[in-house]
């Protein structure tokens, strides 16, 4: 009998063995794992930005003195901005933006240059088109920055205006690339180390190997412990490549600690793997297990404050998002990744995730032993 | 010699208006992946008249299933023609197809829908006219006694009932040719009489002919024609009788006297060179083979019997097969069992139920195994045989009463009982994916075996089950037959004192069942407590002692012998274990209702 001697240890490695080889056997599979990863982060690091790059804009120069011309010019000379239609006179202005013709309209009035000559304030009209408010706003705040930079010029005669500071922090130049980015790390590895884990327990269920698996003298803390390990390694090595392109790719510089990053990230799939498995437990098949996933997935992406910021959500969302293990993710990857932000300071979003881990592992167990 | 060529080209031309269905030198080639070609059928040549019943046995992958698929036009042959009714077809031919009637293997009722609802689905599928159709349905299910179940979901039902409503959907819209792949496997004797019973009825009221491939050859005997295929080829082809009739002469009774239990003296008989065939039946032992009158052979004191259609099967496969099958027989599993006292039960249960919600599946039931038995749970479709089966394994807890396996009880330690039992499920159920080294590797760390042990064991398990040749394919696409092989071998890799097979020989041709029931042989001898579920009764004979579970209770406890005397209280009638389960089993259904 002494064969039979056994430590827990090596039974958790003999599944997580099989796992793998389960993952990785197919080359398809393997491939599956790594190219939609690239594929998503290149997509939302280049197509996924709220950066303009071109403002088609419409003059209505009324004053037509040389400190107006110099405001145009400043409006010409950056390389945003591109006139495409000069007007005459204001009744041009709702056509022009109708038609969209121009994302925005600078209206100099008449009087502008005896304006700033007397040191008085000079009203500059900026009319947006709205309808995207994202873009909009973005194009405004970029109108604004070169008016401001004129009137703090010379040739704005060094006008007292009234200027509000608007400063970004850790993203100075606003690039949406720079918070999508590092975000993804936590974020791209949810949806296929949720579906692993989905599917884990569940394929098994359906071919009839599970049975199998149970007559042997595994006990069921080691065949979900090994169940559980490979998944988070998936995870593990898909935020890696997300690391990879953010430093390599995009360029956006690392602030914070490697270590940090990755024991959040570790904490943060051991989360998420406790949901699949604990889905993977109740479904009876792997299309239950499939459908439930997708159910789930949705609600935790955009619960998340990863696409809209969770401040502008009303307040019974604003609380769900506080058991959604996507939210601490990303929120700990933005700020371990942009700001550097030290252990004491990422420890009120490492607990609740380490929480949750817990919490699912309890589930799955529960779920698993029912079943048995 | 010309004339008769020319009628022959003749008769080619022009089929005769009786036959409803020809085949002529039907060849299918597959390619594999690695580029080598397959001959699944080679000149396969059949004639249907309409109302003919027709069977095609064949040991696995002889191209049984692909000739039905043929006619059935879901696959085009490589060479040869298919004519229905006088027109020629190949693949899919809608205006003969809806003629046709196929039940695959594994046929598709949706389990979450009701019986009438599948029913209702299958008259849409097949355009039945909304006006016939409660009339068509009404006599289907009368036929088949499931008109107080239209409400219960397909799913639920027994796997007999199952097969059943399979075979009513089939024909909702009745056919001209039935195909029938293999309805009988997983089917208990009670279900598979009815089966047949649906068929012949339908049978006699509309002329349809029937096409039914099936590894019963007691079924094929009661077929008008039979067709043996093996490796695509037709080795034989004709009446039952007239095939019987090839052993005339060879098929022999030898009586097995006690203490030799009519297994071992099987086993001793399959080594003997003038023996052909040996098989348990009823106490005794049929034997397939050339008495020599002036040798002292061992067939002397046997008593020649009429033959029958599995006698001339056997001895038309070993010809073929010739020294193939004798390797694969001689293999045997070597597996050292801890000594334990033949007296003591190595499994015992005590008053063990088990309820599900308000259903009770199994309802106290005791009884005990002994070192070295072989230990047959029989039972209908339903008949919470599994359950039990499934309680015994550890895989499902009793609801009340003690189980103990190897002396350890179940109840409270399940992992400590696994480690003493072998498991082999009824379907495929290892790692498809995987490689065969891959699982075995895999259940081998799964049974805690480490080091020098591990290797050694998985060495010789490849080489009691012969799959040197097969480590490196995936499990998934190994032959059945194989995979029933690699199964056997996992649930051996830890030398278990108990081995527990559920099923293993549904769907498998008498050959390969012979050689299972060989290695089951060795292992009991070898000290390995064997229980085993199965639906050939004729199998039952090879086991020490059997139970019958009816509606979750003990119906019958004993030896082969005792199940038979006791059977024949019932009904004198009975000789063989087929017949005692079906009295015994309606004995105790009419005295519950």
């Amino acid at each position: 009998m002494s064969f039979l001697k056994r430590s827990f240890f090596s039974d958790v490695l003999t599944v997580v063995h099989k796992e793998l080889l389960m993952i990785l056997k197919d080359k398809r599979s393997r491939i599956i794992l790594v190219m939609p990863i690239l594929v998503q982060t290149i997509l939302f690091g280049y197509v996924d930005t709220y950066n303009l790059n071109c403002v088609e804009y419409a003059l209505l120069d009324e004053d037509k003195s040389h400190s107006s011309r110099l405001l145009t010019a400043a409006f010409d000379g950056s390389s945003i901005f591109v006139r495409t239609a000069t007007l005459q006179n204001s009744t041009q202005i709702a056509d022009i933006l109708d038609e969209k013709k121009a994302l925005l309209v600078v209206h100099i009035a008449s009087g502008f240059e005896r304006l700033l000559v007397n040191k008085k304030r000079a009203p500059v009209q900026i009319l947006i088109d709205g309808r995207n408010s994202n873009v909009g706003s973005t194009a405004a705040a970029y109108a604004q920055e070169i008016i401001q930079n004129f009137s703090r010029s010379p040739a704005g005669k060094h006008t007292p205006w009234i200027s509000i500071e608007k400063r970004a922090w850790f993203n100075p130049n606003l690039e949406t690339r720079w918070g999508i980015v590092p975000a993804l790390t936590a974020l791209l590895a949810v949806i296929q180390v949720l579906s692993i884990a989905g599917q884990s327990i569940a394929r098994e269920k359906e071919q009839g190997t599970f049975d199998q698996l149970l007559v042997t003298p595994l006990s069921p803390g080691a065949i979900l412990l090994g169940k559980t390990l490979p998944p988070v390694l998936v995870g593990l090595v898909q935020s890696s490549l997300v690391l990879l392109a953010a430093l390599w790719i995009f360029q956006i510089p690392f602030a914070g600690s490697f270590f940090l990053l990755y024991l959040a990230l570790l904490i943060f799939n051991f989360a998420v793997v406790g949901i699949g498995l604990s889905v993977s437990a109740f479904s009876q098949n792997m299309q239950q297990a499939m459908l439930y996933n997708f159910s789930l997935l949705m609600p935790m992406i955009l619960l998340s404050g990863f696409a809209t910021p969770i401040s502008s959500m009303p307040w019974g969302f604003q609380i769900a998002t506080l058991a959604n293990p996507v939210r601490y993710g990303v929120e700990l990857a933005q700020r371990i990744y942009l700001e550097g932000a030290p252990f004491s300071q990422i420890f009120p979003l490492l607990w609740p995730l380490a929480l949750m881990a817990c919490l699912g592992f309890a589930c799955a167990a529960y779920l698993f032993k029912v079943k048995l | 010699m010309e004339q008769a060529a020319t009628t022959e080209q003749k008769r080619q031309k022009s089929p005769t208006m009786t036959l409803l269905f020809e085949a002529q030198k039907i060849g299918k080639t597959f390619t594999r992946k690695n580029g080598e070609t397959i001959e699944a059928l080679v000149d396969l040549s059949l004639k249907l008249k309409p109302g003919s019943l027709i069977a095609l046995v064949g040991p696995d992958a002889s191209g049984k299933t692909t000739f039905l698929r043929i006619v059935a036009g879901l696959l085009t042959p490589s060479s040869g023609s298919l004519h229905f009714d006088g027109q020629s077809y190949a693949g899919q031919c809608p205006k003969v197809l809806s003629q046709i009637g196929y039940m695959p293997q594994k046929f598709g009722l949706y389990e979450d829908l009701t019986v009438q609802e599948n029913l209702d689905l299958y008259a849409d599928l097949k355009n039945v006219p909304r006006a016939s159709r409660p009339k068509r349905y009404a006599r289907l299910l009368e036929l088949c006694a499931m008109t107080p179940f239209t409400q219960k979901l397909a799913g639920k039902l027994s796997g007999g009932m199952k097969q059943k409503l399979g075979l009513i959907c089939t024909l909702i819209a009745p056919p001209k040719l039935l195909l029938l792949d293999e309805p009988t496997v997983g089917v208990d004797p009670l279900s598979r009489r009815e089966l047949w019973e649906i068929i012949s009825e339908l049978q006699a009221e509309s002329k349809m002919s029937v096409l039914v491939s099936t590894s019963y050859l007691n079924e094929a005997e009661a077929c008008a024609e039979v067709l043996l295929l093996f490796e695509g080829h037709t080795l034989a082809q004709g009446p039952p009788l007239g095939l019987c009739q090839l052993a005339a002469g060879k098929s022999f009774l030898l009586p097995a006297n006690a203490p030799t239990c009519p297994r071992d003296l099987q086993a001793w008989l399959l080594d003997q060179p003038e023996v052909i065939d040996a098989v348990p039946q009823a106490g005794d032992v049929r034997v397939i083979g050339h008495r020599n009158e002036q040798n002292n052979s061992c067939l002397s004191a046997a008593k020649m019997v009429p033959p029958r259609l599995e006698d001339s099967f056997m001895l038309l496969l070993k010809q073929q097969m010739g020294n193939v099958a004798l390797a694969a027989q001689q293999a045997i599993a070597q597996v050292a069992t801890p000594p334990r006292s033949a007296q003591e039960p190595v499994i015992c249960t005590e008053h063990v139920s088990r309820h599900f919600g308000d259903f009770v599946a199994v309802n106290d039931v005791s009884f005990s195994v002994f070192p070295g038995e072989v230990f047959g749970l029989l039972g209908p479709n339903g008949a919470g045989k599994t359950t039990t089966f499934r309680m015994l394994c550890g895989l499902l807890a009793a609801t009340s009463g003690s189980l103990r396996v190897a002396g350890i009880d179940v109840r409270k330690t399940p992992a400590e009982a696994r480690r003493h039992i072998g498991y082999v499920a009824q379907k495929f159920s290892l790692y498809g994916p995987l490689s065969v080294l891959e699982n075995l590797e895999f259940f081998a760390g799964a049974y805690g075996l480490q080091g020098a042990r591990r290797r050694q064991r998985i060495a010789q398990v490849i080489d009691d089950f012969q799959l040197t040749d097969w480590l490196g394919i995936a499990a998934q696409e190994l032959p059945g037959g194989w995979q029933r092989s690699l199964a056997m071998a996992v649930g051996l890799l830890h030398e278990p004192e108990i081995l527990f097979l559920d099923e293993p020989t549904s769907g498998a041709d008498p050959l390969s069942r012979r050689i299972f029931w060989k290695r089951i042989a060795a292992l009991a001898s070898q000290g390995v407590t064997v229980v085993v579920t199965t639906h050939f009764m004729e199998e039952a004979e090879y086991c020490d002692h059997i139970l019958i579970q009816d509606g979750g209770i003990r119906l019958a406890f004993g030896s082969p012998a005792e199940i038979r005397a006791e059977a024949q209280k019932l009904n004198p009638d009975v000789t063989s274990m087929d017949d005692a389960f079906i009295a015994i089993v309606e004995k105790a259904r009419s005295q519950k209702s």
